[in-house]
């Protein structure tokens, strides 16, 4: 990149984090409730598609982010089903979906493969006024409206978790679901709608991926890994909403450092570069977690290996 | 009989067995058969092919052998991390850090010198290689308390930037890099294989004795017992003074030592150069033959030589029927899914019936 915008580049930034923004949204929905979706990846893959090709064959975009949010809700249902009865078989079920919708994908995607004319484009909307605001406006406030919706959502899940009685329930069955049956909720129905809840926002994110973020269809596609980012960031983090959408900038800015400032890292081949935020992202959050159960001094319980309800 | 024995439910039996692999089988069939329809492709001709194209003809064949024998090894390692309850997804990587390590020992020989001591120091290199990867994994696991399952992919991406470091950087080929991977191998520190089928019998009989010493060791020894016990009351181990964390290490390390070794196979029977794809994905496709085979030893060979069937037969379908060869991954998951559910009916059924 010619010149160096700084504002331009925190925009791309927020535009690049909006996908994983949804999916983290969407992931702690599910996880608070005690349900780990970690099917994810493969979910935001299948999404990205059923909204490509449901939009190229209908043109409309309403149309096909409706299809990806209901083919991630229906993941999810899979996932939210086996989670009911078995610790084991929800690790089990949540890797065997991640691939297997991912091998889904691709094979049912395959006549959309390339298409690039004819298929409705998501326009920037510049917010009236707020826009106009030297640089904030640039970087937050000049975007599609995928970005708008996905912090309006983390915003809105955060204030619903933390802030109201919905959000109590959600979490008492996710820390004690005894506890939550002995208070007359039901811990099944509330992970199953939470987990639903998550595949929904898991959908909104693949397609914002293949309709906005990085339009298009292809084997691979450039969502592929933002699945497990998400997750590593909901999970690593401790459902913290407001440290995981930090984090889905974090990882933009890496991505976009990567791939559009080559040059400043001449040593480094272009291929290592592209995949290098993967692993220092993962490895961020780990070194995080750490730092977070040493100070806790003890071993944090994850819902990944909680009993399941009988 | 007591009505919430598993064997009221005929789970144990030979018919009990046959049943559940019959409905799991129909049940994936099913699945697949209506995503392949939704396709346009016709499913029974694209089954045909699938099973064409793996034992169709002794080539293909021998294609299913070199696929088995990696899937097969990194199986057997994983029964040992799943005993004591790990989730070793770092697999992937430990089969390219396995091949990375006996590459660099062949490096040392490249002029094929001592082929014969170079091939068993290169073999025990890729168990070194990928013991060594694994336990990173294993070590932040037992001291932090992180989840195995993102340290297994954050490693997994980076050994997979090391591979491309290596194919673009130090080991670069003479005349320049290239994708294709690093220099190849001297052809006498290739495995020796049949000419007609492409098989390597010294890859035939590590893998069989590798299932054979998890058989012992899973089911014959304190050892396996003692992984048994801890996955299933980790507090019962603690009062009985047994180091669990060294436990662990252990089952992860011998899990990352057989995917390293199925990477030395690759590379020194398949490869013959370290390539971006050295692992081939064989590490989440053992990781489906696990699942798939409900953690049974006697079970894996035969599940990985059907997985290794579907990967090869689907690989010939864009040429056949110009049909995208993911349907691999979809009639796997199917059939991991299907076994899932099955287990899952019949636990369920289990802890509704009243006593």
């Amino acid at each position: 990149m010619n010149g160096f915008d700084i504002s331009l580049l925190l925009s791309m930034v927020v535009a690049g984090a909006a996908p994983i923004i949804l999916a983290a949204t969407g992931e702690t929905i599910s996880e608070k409730s005690g349900v780990t979706n970690l099917s994810l990846d493969g979910t935001i893959i299948l999404s990205a598609m059923v909204a490509f090709a449901v939009t190229s064959h209908t043109d409309s975009l309403l149309t096909g982010f409706a299809a990806a949010s209901a083919a991630g809700a229906a993941v999810s249902t899979v996932t939210a089903f086996f989670s009911s009865y078995s610790a084991q078989s929800r690790i089990a079920i949540g890797f065997a979906l991640a691939f297997m919708t991912r091998d889904l994908a691709y094979f049912i995607g395959t006549p959309y493969a390339g298409i690039k004319e004819g298929i409705p484009r998501i326009h920037n909307f510049p917010v009236p006024y707020l826009g106009d605001i030297p640089y904030i406006g640039k970087i937050f406030f000049n975007h599609d409206i995928t970005v708008y919706i996905s912090l309006a959502a983390a915003f809105t899940v955060w204030i619903l978790i933390w802030k109201t009685g919905t959000g109590l329930k959600i979490r008492a069955v996710g820390e004690n679901p005894e506890a939550a049956i002995a208070r007359g909720l039901n811990p099944v129905l509330i992970r199953f709608c939470c987990s639903v809840c998550g595949g929904f926002f898991a959908g909104l994110a693949g397609a914002s991926f293949s309709l906005a973020a990085k339009a298009g269809w292809g084997q691979p596609q450039g969502c592929e890994g933002s699945g497990w980012i998400a997750l590593a960031l909901v999970v690593l983090g401790g459902g913290n909403l407001s440290g995981a959408t930090a984090g889905a900038f974090l990882f933009s800015f890496l991505q976009i450092i990567c791939s559009g400032f080559q040059d400043w890292f001449p040593g480094i081949p272009a291929h290592i570069l592209k995949i290098s935020p993967f692993p220092l992202m993962i490895f961020t959050l780990i070194t995080i977690n750490i730092v977070i159960n040493l100070k806790k001094g003890s071993i944090k319980n994850h819902c990944l290996f909680a009993p399941p309800l009988r | 009989m007591v009505k919430y024995d598993p064997e009221y439910f005929g789970m144990n039996s030979i018919t009990g067995k046959i049943r559940n692999a019959v409905i799991t089988v129909l049940l994936a069939s099913a699945v697949t058969t209506i995503v392949t329809v939704m396709a346009g492709a016709p499913a029974f001709d694209t089954y045909m092919k699938i099973i064409k194209g793996a034992l169709g003809s002794a080539t293909t064949t021998g294609l299913v052998i070199q696929s088995w024998i990696p899937v097969t090894l990194c199986a057997c390692g994983l029964l040992f991390s799943f005993r004591i309850g790990l989730w070793n997804i770092g697999v992937e990587g430990q089969i390219a850090m396995g091949a990375i390590a006996a590459s660099a020992v062949f490096r040392m020989d490249s002029g094929a010198d001592l082929a014969m001591a170079s091939m068993i120091a290169a073999a025990m290199a890729s168990v070194a290689g990928g013991a060594g990867w694994a336990f990173v994994s294993g070590w932040i696991r037992v001291k932090s308390g992180v989840n195995e399952i993102f340290t297994g992919l954050a490693m997994n991406f980076m050994v997979h930037g090391l591979v491309l470091w290596l194919i673009f950087g130090p080991w670069k080929k003479s005349g320049g890099p290239s994708m294709n991977g690093t220099e190849i191998l001297h052809k006498d520190l290739w495995l020796p294989f049949s000419d007609s089928c492409g098989i390597s019998p010294a890859g035939i009989a590590v893998t069989l004795a590798a299932v054979v010493f998890t058989a012992v060791i899973t089911g014959y020894t304190k050892a396996g017992l003692r992984l048994e016990a801890m996955r299933t009351s980790p507090y019962a181990a603690h009062m009985y003074k047994i180091n669990i964390s060294s436990y662990m290490l252990t089952a992860i390390m011998i899990s990352g030592g057989f995917a390293g070794l199925a990477g030395f196979f690759q590379l020194s029977g398949i490869c013959h150069s370290i390539t971006p794809s050295i692992s081939g994905n064989y590490g989440y496709l053992a990781l489906f033959v696990v699942l798939f085979s409900n953690f049974n030893i006697r079970v894996v060979p035969f599940a990985a030589f059907l997985f290794a069937c579907i990967n090869t037969g689907a690989a010939q379908l864009p040429l056949t029927m110009k049909i995208d060869p993911s349907i691999a991954g979809v009639i796997q998951g199917c059939l991991v899914i299907s076994t899932i559910a099955v287990q899952t009916w019949y636990s369920r059924k289990i802890n509704k019936v009243k006593v």
